[in-house]
């Protein structure tokens, strides 16, 4: 029995919690023990927190013996190493950071603790969430656990990785232009990026801080909307966090779907995407119909330009977000006889590729003389991607689209492109852009076992509408998750 | 490269503004990189975008504000426990240069 | 001289200190005197993920400052990061305002001191809101950082480039600090920082209608440097056009050593700040009812108070612009008519001349120098009845700044009262006479210039406490009868 409670969703965990037929020690320790198996094959881990979890399990069999159990009590989460955790190292998969340990909790790491979860580890992703594939992390790649000559997909794939790989039952991860639904997508299992602004960003090491918004991964659409439900509301420490009450995301999934209309943009089904992806998605439409939906063919006719008017946005904003490591009041420093040549070591050898290139491109756009042709031009893109969704929203309740136009690609495949990279997030980025809810649950699988992800997006705040959308084709049991073969 | 959309000397000139140190290898690879997302970039040109009003953020309008209360207790040594190099409660930096 | 053929085009930015309680963006204290690095947190001290939330009194004060500047204040404002690397600039940005800052225009109008004078007008640009940077603290070889100051507020007062002198430059710096005082938006204390002056100076041909080249110089932090910064860089503009030179666009640094301006090192790549909307604060709106709230609730302004000093106390242009350079100097004036006084311009006159001589004695605030304002009223007040003589209260002051004790318990210690009972100068004045019979007899055969001394023998016999008129009057009548 106890070797397969980490296989347990948080559904089913936490109700054995309750019933006391396992304690939350057993369930951690199952937990440490898969990772222990498992994670030398997928690196999933950048720490694994054994010591603290297992306290934090002493102390969740403390309030469930007294009855006074709160909602995640005994759950073990992967927490992506984006989130400051007070005492514990929070390394953002960059060695600039390879030794900070911050004094504070992010709000998010705070709720959860006070739900009572246990955080089994710090999840690994590519570094300062800069990546699709989870390849640019200081600490190693991440290996999909579908395939461990696959990517999991990024930025967040530690999170998804250690979710499928049943190292934990839920996991954290940031989605910036699809880093939780890309690698939800390539490692089988659900993750919501909410609605921008419906969770605190206090405390999450900022990319892109328009952009950059919290959410779950888990096995089930039902866990993730457990998950969800602690996670969101109103932070008087985050500015632009939403004061809207938060809705009992579970009690919306009601498996009913009839009258709902689920549009599908023409301008998601084109050249480029695999047929067996497409082929999937199709049946996961076909699956709505006979639920009692109406597909409805809609158009975001800017979708195109969404992936450029991306890497200015973001670009530009990371570059001064990542303007504070600099060397002096934690975290890396090389050092030098003045205080500019001590900035330039610093950076030249704390941060990757990637994360150069995209601070490079952000101090571009911005630069005296392009702010205007790069930055200004970005900025009204976004307003015509945003206008799409709002037409489109008008004439349907969900846009269900492919997550990815392929499956997982081969490990070291696109590293030497950059911008064959930034594709993989295609169908992805414009719901960043817009700051909409979406959703990325398994529709099928490749001839190869390798997952396929659908994507639901949601008006602004509608999580409600997109989880019982998912949580219905789920309970068709069309798709019957499969543990990861290692 | 003739075609190129950025100058090596541009590319010089961003990694002072971003303080990166480049060596040669990064520059030429940067050069190759920016000019080829760049050149993707450009593809916005075909928008016309003149009657467009640009957005920043997407999130709730008007920003919140706090009541003017100290809520922070000075707590120096967590503060300064990452610190590369201090003196006292004192973050310590070589000789100033821009 | 030729440099009359020249006129200076001076143009001011000035930073100063919001008086609230805590930072602008985080709830640490933004008070002085605490140890290194002890009013600082996550977010002043720029940690990975933290985020800025805006302090609301800050915003007042802000506006506060815009309504007092007459200054449109904008419904909605941004800010914006500003990009640089410094070492006591823990984000590698600064948030401030730059587009759409949240006062725009106005103008500060500067005392006339003299009658009949225009009122000058210096229009501002914008007032802007933004946070402070940490402190460096230069060692030998290395550099210590210091953050309780990082990320207090600051605003920024633009000026137009209105200004024609040094002069006039002090000027709308003095007028600038006590409307901040009076408003209590900013302490206007220079030596900490609570305002620093950057300045814009450029020449041109009287009558010219274009601006010259203009330099910056930079990071004044008294009202004398700038002034003597002025008048330097003025006179090296004029010299080098008059060689035949031209002025370099460049930055220069006050040096207060020397006494000379001198360029800073050129940075091929300064300034490239590359500002844009800062993505972790919505727009900061202000809605009317709050504008209207907060001009309701506006203290009187110096320009009002000094129009009504003359209005309505009858003092001259020059007394009520001195009282009103700082607010406390005005409170204490008008705390003193309190008192029932009724010769208005000899209490303005004894402000400017015992108090604020004592002020500047003990180089102390007023507060601390010199006695409670209701308490120099009292003193005067007994020079209006004939209690004390002007020279006795001035004695009684002088006691009671050090003491601290009330004028009437002052003027009774010291015994300063004056005498005013007529049988008691009547007999002073009878014991005078029979000792000086000669000169009784000499006045009373004409040597009307002996009535001063027998006043003086007279007073001398009362140990000086004879009220004046009446001993003239006892002695004038004793003496022809
Ligand atoms: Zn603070």
């Amino acid at each position: 029995m106890t070797s397969e409670l980490n296989r347990m969703t948080i559904a089913e965990a936490r109700d054995g919690l309750a019933r006391r037929d396992f304690s939350a020690i057993e369930l951690t320790r199952a937990c440490l023990e898969q990772i222990k198996l498992v994670d030398p094959k997928i690196n999933a881990f950048i720490t694994v927190c054994a010591h603290e979890a297992l306290e934090q399990a002493a102390a969740a069999d403390r309030r469930l013996a007294a009855g006074d159990a709160p909602a995640l009590c005994g759950i073990p989460l992967a927490i992506k190493d984006i989130y400051a955790t007070r005492g514990v190292r929070t390394t953002c998969a960059s060695k600039m950071l390879e030794n900070f340990v911050p004094p504070f909790d992010a709000t998010v790491i705070a709720r959860l603790r006070e739900a009572g979860a246990v955080f089994i580890g710090k999840a690994n992703m590519d570094e300062f969430a800069m990546g699709s594939s989870t390849e640019n992390s200081a600490f190693g790649a991440t290996r999909n656990p579908h395939n461990v000559e696959r990517v999991p997909g990024g930025s967040s794939g530690g999170s998804a990785a250690a979710v499928a790989a049943d190292e934990c039952l839920g996991a954290l991860g940031t989605d910036t232009g699809g880093s939780i639904r890309l690698p939800a997508a390539f490692c089988g299992v659900a993750g919501i990026k909410p609605t921008y602004s419906r969770v605190s960003r206090y405390g999450v090491i900022a990319y892109a801080s328009s952009l950059d918004q919290v959410g779950p991964f888990a096995k089930t659409v039902r866990d993730a909307a457990i998950l969800l439900r602690t996670l969101a509301g109103h932070d008087p420490h985050d500015s632009t966090c939403s004061a809207r009450p938060v809705p009992d995301y579970e009690a919306a999934l009601t498996g009913d779907v009839r009258g709902m209309r689920i549009g599908v943009p023409k301008e998601y089904f084109g050249a480029g995407m695999e047929p067996q992806v497409e082929t999937a998605i199709r049946a996961a439409l076909a699956s709505y119909e006979r639920l009692g939906a109406t597909l409805v063919e809609i158009s975001l006719p800017h979708t195109e330009y969404a992936i450029a008017a991306y890497y200015i946005v973001a670009t530009a904003e990371a570059s001064a977000n990542l303007a504070r490591y600099d060397g002096i009041r934690y975290g890396l420093r090389v050092e030098a006889d003045n205080t500019g040549e001590l900035y330039n070591r610093t950076r030249a050898a704390g941060f990757g590729a990637e994360v150069k290139r995209r601070i490079m491109l952000g101090a571009f756009v911005l630069s005296a003389g392009y702010y205007d042709a790069y930055y200004l031009k970005g900025q009204k893109v976004r307003t015509l991607i945003r206008g799409d969704f709002d037409r489109a929203f008008a004439r349907c309740d969900v846009i269900a689209t492919p997550v990815a136009p392929t499956t997982a690609f081969k490990i070291g495949e696109k590293m030497a492109d950059p911008l064959q990279m930034y594709l993989s997030d295609i169908f992805t980025i414009s719901v960043n852009l817009a700051g909409l809810p979406g959703l990325s649950i398994p529709c099928g699988f490749d001839s190869d076992g390798l997952p396929i992800g659908l994507q639901l997006i949601g008006a602004p705040f509608a999580e409600e509408t997109i989880l019982r959308a998912g949580d219905a084709f789920e309970r068709t049991g069309a798709i019957t998750r499969r543990a990861a073969i290692l | 490269m003739a075609d190129s959309k950025i100058s090596v000397e541009q590319v010089r000139h961003v990694a002072r503004l971003a303080r990166l140190e480049l060596s040669a290898a990064d520059e030429t690879a940067l050069q190759a990189n920016l000019s080829e997302i760049l050149q993707y970039i450009d593809q916005l040109n075909r928008l016309d975008t003149s009657a467009v009003a640009p957005t920043a953020q997407v999130g709730e309008a008007g920003t919140p504000m706090r009541d003017d209360v100290i809520a922070n207790r000075p707590d120096p040594e967590a503060m300064l426990a990452n610190a590369p190099a201090r003196a006292g409660h004192l973050f310590k930096v070589p000789r100033i240069i821009e | 001289m030729s440099d009359n053929a020249y006129e200076a085009i001076i143009g001011l930015e000035v930073h100063t200190h919001l008086m609230t309680r805590s930072k602008l963006f985080c709830g640490c204290s933004a008070g002085f005197g605490a140890g290194p690095n002890e009013n600082v947190c996550p977010v002043c001290m720029g940690m990975p993920g933290v985020l800025p939330v805006l302090n609301r009194h800050a915003v007042e004060l802000a506006i506060r400052a815009g309504l007092a500047a007459h200054c449109e204040i904008a419904p909605e404002s941004i800010f914006d990061r500003k990009s640089y690397f410094y070492p006591d600039l823990p984000k590698g940005y600064q948030i401030s305002q730059y587009e759409l800052p949240l006062c725009k225009g106005g103008y500060i109008e500067l005392p006339a001191h003299s009658e009949g004078a225009e009122p000058r007008r210096i229009r501002l640009t914008r007032i802007h809101m933004e946070e402070d940077a940490g402190k460096n603290i230069h060692e030998s070889g290395a550099s210590l950082v210091d953050f309780n100051r990082s990320g207090v507020p600051l605003v920024e007062i633009v000026s137009e480039p209105d200004i024609r002198s040094a002069d006039e430059a002090g000027a709308y710096l003095r007028e600038l600090r006590s409307i901040l005082r009076y408003i209590e938006a900013s302490d206007g204390k220079m030596e900490e920082g609570g305002l620093r002056c950057d300045v814009n100076v450029s020449v041109r041909k009287r009558g010219a209608a274009e601006f010259g080249v203009k330099t910056e110089i930079k990071n004044l932090n008294s009202f004398r440097f700038v002034e003597k910064a002025i008048e330097h860089e003025v006179a090296r503009q004029i010299d080098i056009l008059e060689a035949g030179g031209r002025i370099a666009q460049e930055t220069h640094l006050w040096d207060p050593v020397r006494e000379v301006t001198r360029p800073m090192r050129s940075k091929e790549f300064a300034n490239d700040y590359r500002y844009f909307p800062e993505p972790d604060l919505p727009p900061l709106r202000v809605p009317p009812d709050l504008v209207e709230a907060i001009k309701t609730a506006m203290p009187e302004l110096p320009a009002d108070q000094r129009a009504r000093f003359v209005r309505e106390l009858g003092l001259t242009a020059y007394e009520a612009a001195v009282l009103t350079q700082d607010r406390d100097l005005g409170a204490y004036f008008e705390t003193m008519l309190a008192a029932g006084l009724k010769n208005h311009r000899t209490a303005a006159n004894w402000v400017m001349t015992e108090v604020l001589r004592v002020v500047n004695e003990a180089a102390r605030p007023l507060a601390d120098a010199a006695p409670l304002a209701i308490e120099s009223g009292e003193l005067l007040k007994l020079v209006e009845t004939g209690a004390i003589s002007l020279n006795a209260a001035k004695t009684a002051f002088a006691a009671m700044c050090k003491s601290g004790k009330g004028a009437d318990a002052t003027v009774a210690e010291l015994g300063l009262a004056q005498v005013s009972d007529e049988g008691a100068i009547a007999a002073a004045c009878d014991q005078v006479i029979a000792a000086e019979a000669a000169k009784v007899a000499e006045y009373r055969g004409g040597r009307d210039k002996l009535f001063g001394f027998f006043v003086g023998q007279v007073m001398k016999a009362m140990g000086g406490k004879g009220n004046p008129k009446v001993v003239n009057e006892i002695l004038k009548r004793k003496l022809s009868g």
